[in-house]
């Protein structure tokens, strides 16, 4: 930045920009010291006092209890489909916008037959005898469904078999039209051959 | 203003109508005038169409509850930001908007394309014209009118559901159909070479920008929804497998297929059949999601409120997808390969089997999708095809892939040697081995997650050899500094490089995939005071405080907002606030079921995802759900680097060199070659 004798200030385009980027960063450096997140105004610790309109708050709900962290329950209601419409299972349901209550009316259910001494298999069983096999998150693998595991997997398969096929004959009968090879010239200097791939990496699509 | 956007949609069908036929029999008849009459229709139709979209926004604005559209989706108190978006945020809008950003895309198709393809761009003018002409038929004809007006005018809207009042929201769902829109572009140009027997690689040079521009909106669009459910719906995930999530990543994939296979078209006149066929069913695939998304017929948290929309599009699938397959086959003794495969061992054959797994995910997909319905016909019960199905057929697929994604560019032209496989594959190979066995070590044992991570390590050498070989090739040629090479190394061959930066994109959404692997997640209640903890696969504990609840008015709801002091080891990080929110209308009713806005604290190695659920009794005692994400930050990260390695391919110029052996200058050559 130099000074001229009229006393303006000559700043040149480099100078300029630099100037821009640094009142910039300087900027978003305040702005970031400026908002961090501000605890000590919000409320502190104290009674469980009573909110102002509890309706606000949705649907009201039960203190948490052993049975809802269980990771047996978790693991038995992730593979049980919600019927509220949700595409969710039971547990990713419950615990997600809290509003639905048929998934907490069937997270109950299963907690029940678990007290009830029925383990994971036995619980998925009563489900399905109740609501049908649409109830599980996955079908099971039996008769027709196994068509659905297995239809996508063979396929793939079986085409990636053809293709080989194909392309092996493609390959055979691309071969004879080959010019045949004519004895190697002496290899190029590695400074050469260094070159050359240079250019061909330029050129590669 | 509605019967000014009326008269607009009217004027669109019959200008529409009118741009198909003269667009087609101009360019089977030869007529210079029916082709120019037919390019004036599209434009014609898009100025019908903004006009149309510029008066429903004008409702939007005015708060014209007269109108039921805008009665159904917007309130008085509603942002203005939603009130825009408002435009696309129900069927009827969306379909006006996907009709508009049709004829404003086909109109710059037309505009754009240099004067060598004119003999394509009447069909081109045809095909558009017929698709935004069926567009705008859907609204007039099937009950799905935006202008519609109600017998009333109530005092205020149902307002926009608050799941929908999300930053994403507004940039998700026009991003998706941007996505799908441009499709029918290469769509077009694929008709066009058809019906005019010009199939050579030159209407694949007229699409190239049109279909990265697709395939770069589609990423876009599925990454921004990913980042969208995450923050919002608030069950701690980005990827459930719902029929509407996985309608968008049919079309992602195919079109994904394609900007592989095309290359080997380009370069070595091969596989004309299959990009042909490809590019038609990306576009089927595009009309199919539109058909899931606003039929009903499979049930989604994501789709439109069912609606006999939906059989409109099934009919316009049937019917394009027989005319497009009809006309395909009756041209196929045209479409015969330029040269042949010379090696198994070549980066054509290689680039076959990537195609191979991507229309495989792709099926997979599609099935799961269906089966449920496919079930029903043939047993007579109804199955769930939930994410444990979806994920037990396709990981694996989608790792093999991923090996894919570093093979690939690791093989030769052509035919490749051993020496020269041994010379390329040591470094990557070398480096997914090593990364697997750290990993192993330091005591993962999920095996997807070490593959994934393996693999992801092998890609990333295969990326960093092939930069590394390319700037170092500069430096010695030119004498250029590193920095210098690389940067002209990427500028010189965009699309490669660009591609290899893709690559990277992929394999960083991989790792952010296996992550998920580690999540952890515990539900409580908590009086203010009380605490509970949480322990990160990473090993430390979280200790979060419940502070206590206030409740507070703000623009158009209200909220009860918990707040949680959150520290990590003994260490304060900060606070974090989860709210319920009940949205209100002007007069203050409630307008929706209160919805949960997540807490998130977020850095590089995993998010710290809590859920207010709910308050017991009335009182500050509050139900909170905290979850350990691993990993979330790098799906947006990945996302981020996949765009921009794509608006690296799409950006205009390049090396002369590069602009000619992608211009089809390579068939010409191999051709020549194979006849001499």
């Amino acid at each position: 930045m130099t000074r001229r004798h009229d006393a303006t200030l000559h700043v040149d385009r480099r100078e300029f920009l630099a100037l821009g980027a640094g009142s910039f960063l300087s900027v978003v450096a305040s702005w970031r010291q400026a908002t961090p997140q501000s605890p000590d105004s919000l409320p502190g610790t104290g009674p469980s006092g009573r909110l102002w309109d509890p309706a606000r708050a949705g649907r009201p709900l039960e203190p948490v209890n052993a049975a809802d962290n269980d990771a047996a329950i978790q693991a038995i209601e992730k593979q049980l489909h919600c019927t509220c419409g949700c595409n969710l299972d039971v547990y990713t349901c419950r615990t997600t916008d809290f509003t639905c209550t048929v998934s907490p009316a069937m997270h109950q259910h299963v907690v029940g037959l678990a007290e009830r001494g029925m383990t994971g298999q036995q619980i998925i069983d009563q489900f399905v005898r109740e609501h049908g096999v649409a109830i599980l998150m996955a079908p099971p693998k039996r008769g027709f469904n196994l068509a659905g595991y297995f239809v996508p997997s063979a396929l793939i398969v079986a085409a990636g078999l053809v293709l080989t096929l194909v392309l092996r004959r493609w390959a055979r009968t691309a071969a004879p039209e080959r010019v045949p090879a004519r004895p190697l010239a002496p290899a190029g200097t590695s400074e050469e051959l260094e070159r050359l791939r240079g250019e061909l990496d330029r050129l590669s699509v | 203003m509605t019967l000014l956007g009326n008269l607009a949609l009217w004027l669109a069908l019959l200008v529409g109508i009118w741009g198909a036929l003269a667009g087609f029999v101009g360019g089977l008849k030869d007529r210079p005038d029916l082709a120019r009459s037919a390019r004036h229709a599209v434009f014609a139709m898009c100025a019908a169409l903004l006009v149309a979209v510029v008066s429903l926004e004008w409702a939007l604005f005015q708060h014209d509850f007269n109108v039921e559209y805008v009665a159904a989706y917007t309130s008085r108190n509603l942002p203005v930001f939603y009130t825009w978006s408002a435009l696309y945020a129900g069927q009827k809008g969306s379909l006006l908007f996907w009709a508009t950003v049709l004829s404003v895309f086909g109109s710059l198709a037309l505009v754009l394309t240099p004067r060598h393809h004119r003999a394509l761009l009447p069909h081109v003018a045809g095909v558009v014209s017929l698709v935004a002409a069926f567009f705008i038929s859907v609204m007039l004809f099937g009950q799905a009118n935006p202008f519609q007006r109600l017998p009333y005018t109530p005092l205020d809207g149902n307002g926009l559901n608050p799941q929908l009042q999300n930053p994403g929201m507004v940039f998700h769902p026009p991003m998706l159909y941007l996505g799908y829109i441009s499709i029918t572009i290469p769509f077009a140009f694929a008709i066009a070479a058809l019906l005019s027997k010009r199939l050579d690689t030159d209407w694949l040079v007229a699409i190239r920008k049109w279909t990265l521009l697709s395939w770069l909106f589609l990423s876009i669009g599925i990454c921004l929804g990913m980042w969208w459910a995450y923050v919002e719906l608030g069950w701690g995930g980005y990827w459930a497998w719902d029929p509407v999530e996985n309608a968008s990543l049919l079309p992602w994939l195919t079109m994904t297929a394609f900007l592989h296979s095309v290359m080997i078209q380009e370069k070595r006149g091969m596989l004309k059949k299959w990009n042909l066929a490809l590019i038609i069913g990306s576009w089927l695939l595009s009309i199919f999601g539109t058909f899931i998304t606003r039929s009903g017929v499979i049930s989604s948290v994501h789709s439109f409120t069912q609606s006999s929309v939906g059989y409109f599009f099934l009919a316009f699938l049937i019917v394009m997808g027989t005319a497009s397959f009809a006309l395909y086959a009756n041209r196929l003794p045209l479409l015969s390969a330029e040269a042949q495969l010379e090696s198994m061992v070549s980066r054509e054959a290689s680039f076959l089997f990537n195609n191979l797994l991507f229309i495989g995910i792709a099926f997979s997909v599609l099935w799961g999708t269906l089966f449920p319905i496919l079930s029903e016909l043939v047993q007579g019960t109804k199955v769930t095809v939930g994410p444990p199905f979806f994920n037990q057929v396709n990981i694996p697929l989608g790792l093999a892939l991923l090996a894919l994604t570093g093979i690939g560019p690791l093989i030769a032209w052509r035919r490749a040697s051993v020496p020269n496989l041994q010379r390329q594959f040591a470094v990557p190979g070398t480096v997914g081995v090593f990364t697997a066995l750290i990993l192993l070590v330091a005591g993962m044992r999920d095996f997807y997650a070490l593959m994934a991570i393996g693999l992801g390590g092998f890609v990333v050498g295969t990326v960093v050899q092939e930069f590394a070989r390319g700037a170092r090739a500069r430096h010695r040629q030119y004498g250029e500094g590193y920095a210098l090479a690389l940067g002209r190394l990427i500028a010189r061959n965009r699309r490669r490089y660009g591609g290899y930066i893709v690559h990277t994109g992929i394999v960083i959404l991989f790792v952010a995939f296996a992550g998920i692997a580690f999540k952890t997640e515990t539900e409580a209640s908590l009086r203010p005071g009380e605490s509970a903890s949480i322990r990160s696969p990473y090993g430390w504990t979280y200790r979060l405080t419940h502070l206590g609840i206030s409740q507070y008015d703000a623009l158009n709801r209200q909220v009860t907002a918990a707040t949680l002091e959150v520290s990590r080891d003994g260490k304060r990080l900060g606070v974090l606030t989860t709210e319920k929110r009940q949205h209100v209308d002007a007069l203050g009713r409630p307008t929706f079921q209160p919805s949960t806005e997540v807490g998130i604290r977020s850095d590089l190695r995993e998010d710290l995802y809590v859920v207010l659920g709910g308050v017991v009794n009335g009182t500050e005692q509050a139900v909170f759900r905290f979850t350990i994400n691993p990993l979330v930050w790098w799906v947006w990260y990945g996302g981020m680097i996949v765009a921009l390695g794509g608006l690296i391919v799409m950006w205009p110029g390049g090396s002369p060199a590069a602009k000619r052996s992608q211009a089809g200058y390579a068939v010409r050559l191999v051709g020549t070659e194979a006849k001499t």
